[in-house]
């Protein structure tokens, strides 16, 4: 059967099983959003910046766990899709883009609305394809999915030019071999590495483990605990591997790094053997790297080779997927217990705990995120912007399940969190809570349109400071409190949203946020919250940039 | 001096795949000495034999991220093996007749051929490893060398053992045996130690 490039490429997403779509139109997609109307099983949704549709497939991927599809046409729509690729390329997050280009006579020639945007995203995907050949889509699609979602996933861009859209070709079905020498799956850790991991595990005397993100997207966290269980090793997580593990685990720490808790920090400084499970030792996460616990043994379970030893010697690495490693590691371990370990951590705990909560009088932040916390039973999916915001949404929401956590962390991509909640939201039924900030609020807030367009029970939670907290919070502490361009000038946030037909509500005091929540969660539909929050509130504790582990610095001297 | 290394990597022959490489390389800042490619004896695979600044820890680094290039099908460190390195120069030296002698008895010491004869220059075509190719340049120079051009190196290793990818069929095992190729521990410097 013969089928234009644009039908070829719709029957591959739907083999595929792709529902959701986040796309925007242009001249040289035109052929294909002509096909849309044949396949009415592929809803598209259409936002209001290419920015936001790569935003909102990364969201969907996160909360779904499936691989994200977003779409914009060439040029600046392209062009437009680089944060965000480069946000999911530094989170791992499985997604496909899709973009068009002009037609091939005038690829090369600087044509109208010509971008190379393989060549811009090279760095910044896992990889990608310029198909010159209708009867060629469907066997990149098929490579493009099964790259984006397998090994150390991430995004894959597929480029097609306009007239590839219309050319014909013969379509038999979705490909079901793939032909990708250079991309081996090793899933399978070797079982030497595992032996070696299992002794230094077993002999260790204050064990951590530091999980992050791998946890999450191999779905090993029963694993992890498992695994936890049995050796008594506390785990720490690394800012995206919140969530790996329910919070009222009773070997469940928290997060570590920058703005991590102080006995995370402490714990992971004084543990002589370092458990590193899908996480590549980040500086965010690991402080000055020469300064890091010299003494501990580093084991390291990742599934990409190149991230093992990238930062820091290894031990014992292991290579392959986190479940796979951690249910062969697991009959190898000996039952253990720590109580004089555990005990020292809980202590530390006790007397350095991370409570900042302010006076009564005033609407913290770190208030607000408990406060959402209690009213939301812990359950609510969390998507934040980047920022203090995000930082205190991190430290004081006790996350109970996997991907209940949305953040930009890698990349800490400003503006994130309207449209990520977006894609979140389709993913899932229960209404998602939105953090905001009200610098990266105003970055995407285009993409309430989009939101009222499907009336998606959002909550935005707007911590409106009134200034770029996080840079305000650097400016106070390492340039003499010197402020400049931090203070927002801003909307009235409440026309705004009724501007825009969605619900708005406004809360200034303690009181006013918690009636300000519950009535939210009345809502049925979108609701934009503008919280007056504290205008001068700090984060703590915190690793001054450059600074180890072992410096944390627990709040003002 | 800085330190060396040398990585042999088969790629697909695919149009983009050298500009995929050297991002990576400049993304990564991994210096690269020389690198050379050209067709390799399997057909649809190019041959890169790349010579790159740094130690083993590096070396291990730039071989694991090349590696995830999916276009890169195998990747082998051959810096600790026994290899047969050479490369290919052409240096255009100003020559008079009557000096034509004396400097065809030199080239001639290195091994080396003269392929053109000008009536002021000469063009001397010379094969060997980096440090006979030196050598002869310098021995050259106070002719005056008017133009020179290097091919950069490629290598082999000696004996039975080839840098060949392992045959196509990825099963577990041999997926095995080409992880184990990338070696395992990093030693002495890190190459992103910050600071
Ligand atoms: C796109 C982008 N631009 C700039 C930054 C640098 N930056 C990090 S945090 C921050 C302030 C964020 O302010 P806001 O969104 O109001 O959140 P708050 O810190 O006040 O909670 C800035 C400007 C960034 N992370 N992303």
């Amino acid at each position: 059967m013969k089928l234009t490039g644009a039908q070829i490429l719709l029957e591959c997403l739907r083999a595929e099983g792709v529902e959701t779509v986040f796309g925007y139109p242009g001249g040289v997609v035109l052929p294909l959003y002509d096909t849309f109307v044949q396949y009415p099983d592929i809803r598209h949704v259409l936002v209001r910046h290419e920015q936001a549709a790569a935003h909102a497939a990364d969201g969907y991927a996160r909360v779904s766990g499936r691989t994200g599809v977003c779409l914009a046409t060439s040029g600046p729509g392209a062009t437009n899709l680089v944060t965000g690729i480069c946000t999911a390329y530094m989170d791992s997050v499985p997604m496909v883009v899709l973009t068009g280009n002009v037609a091939r006579d005038l690829l090369g020639r600087d044509g109208f609305q010509e971008a190379d945007i393989t060549g811009i995203t090279l760095p910044i995907t896992k990889h990608n394809y310029l198909v010159m050949r209708a009867s060629e889509i469907a066997q990149a699609v098929k490579e493009a999915f099964h790259i984006a979602s397998t090994g150390r996933k991430g995004p894959v861009l597929v480029d097609i030019p306009k007239d590839v859209f219309i050319e014909t070709a013969e379509w038999d079905g979705y490909p079901e071999q793939i032909h990708l020498r250079g991309y081996p799956l090793v899933t399978r850790p070797a079982q030497d590495d595992v032996e070696r991991a299992a002794e230094l595990i077993n002999a260790a005397e204050k064990p951590v483990i530091l999980a992050g993100q791998g946890v999450i997207l191999s779905g090993a966290s029963a694993e992890l605990c498992a695994v936890a269980e049995k050796a008594d090793i506390p785990v720490i997580t690394t800012l995206l591997g919140i969530s790996s593990i329910p919070d009222a685990h009773p070997l469940s720490y928290g997060f570590l790094g920058m703005h991590g808790h102080y006995y995370c920090n402490m714990t992971a400084d004084a543990a002589d053997v370092v458990v590193g499970i899908g996480m590549r030792f980040d500086d965010r996460a690991m402080g000055r790297f020469k300064d890091f616990n010299p003494g501990a043994k580093i084991v390291h379970i990742d599934i990409d080779p190149a991230e093992i030893g990238k930062n820091f010697e290894t031990h014992a690495p292991v290579q392959g997927d986190v479940g796979e490693a951690l249910r062969a590691l697991l009959p190898l371990l000996e039952p253990a217990e720590h109580p004089e370990w555990r005990a020292w951590i809980d202590d530390l705990k006790a007397e350095h705990p991370t409570d900042y909560f302010g006076e009564e009088s005033e609407l913290t932040g770190t208030w607000l995120v408990r406060a959402l916390a209690e009213e939301t039973g812990g359950e609510a999916t969390i998507v934040t912007g980047v920022g203090q915001h995000q930082m205190w949404a991190a430290q004081y929401y006790p996350f109970q399940r996997a991907r209940q956590w949305i953040t930009s962390g890698g990349l800490g991509t400003m503006g994130y969190e309207v449209p990520a909640a977006i894609g979140a939201q389709f993913a899932q039924s229960d209404p998602v809570w939105s953090i905001c900030g009200d610098g990266g609020f105003q970055m995407t807030l285009q993409e309430l349109q989009t939101v009222k367009d499907h009336n998606l029970p959002i909550r935005y939670a707007l911590f409106n400071n009134g200034f770029l907290g996080m840079v305000r919070q650097w400016q106070e502490l390492f340039y003499s409190d010197n402020l400049h361009s931090v203070d927002l000038g801003q909307p009235d946030f409440l026309k705004l949203a009724d501007a825009y037909g969605i619900a708005g509500l406004r809360a200034a005091t303690r009181q006013d946020a918690r009636d300000a929540i519950r009535a939210a969660q009345a809502v049925d539909g979108p609701v934009l919250i503008d919280f007056r929050t504290a205008k001068v509130e700090n984060v703590w504790p915190m690793v001054p940039a450059g600074a180890a582990l072992s410096e944390t610095i627990e709040e003002p001297a | 001096m800085s330190e060396y290394s040398t990585i042999v990597a088969h790629v697909e022959d695919r149009p983009g795949v050298l500009a995929r490489v050297a991002s990576l390389f400049r993304r990564r800042g991994f210096n690269i000495e020389s690198l050379t490619v050209g067709k390799a004896d399997e057909p649809g695979l190019s041959r890169m034999t790349i010579v790159v600044e740094g130690g083993a820890a590096n070396v291990q680094q730039v071989a694991r991220q090349l590696f995830k290039l999916i276009d890169v099908v195998s990747v082998v460190d051959i810096s600790d093996q026994p290899v047969i390195d050479r490369e290919m120069s052409l240096i255009k030296v100003s020559c008079q007749p009557a000096q034509l002698v004396e400097v065809g008895e030199l080239v001639k010491a290195f091994r080396a051929d003269i392929v053109d004869v000008g009536p002021q220059s000469i063009i001397v075509q010379v094969l060997g490893d980096g440090a006979k190719v030196e050598a002869l340049e310098g021995m050259l120079r106070p002719y005056g060398v008017l133009e020179m051009v290097r091919t950069g190196r490629v290598a082999m290793v000696r004996g039975q053992r080839t840098s060949k990818p392992p045959p196509v069929s990825v099963d577990a095992q041999e997926a095995e045996a080409a992880r184990a190729q990338l070696g395992r521990r990093p030693e002495g410097a890190l190459p992103f130690a910050s600071d």
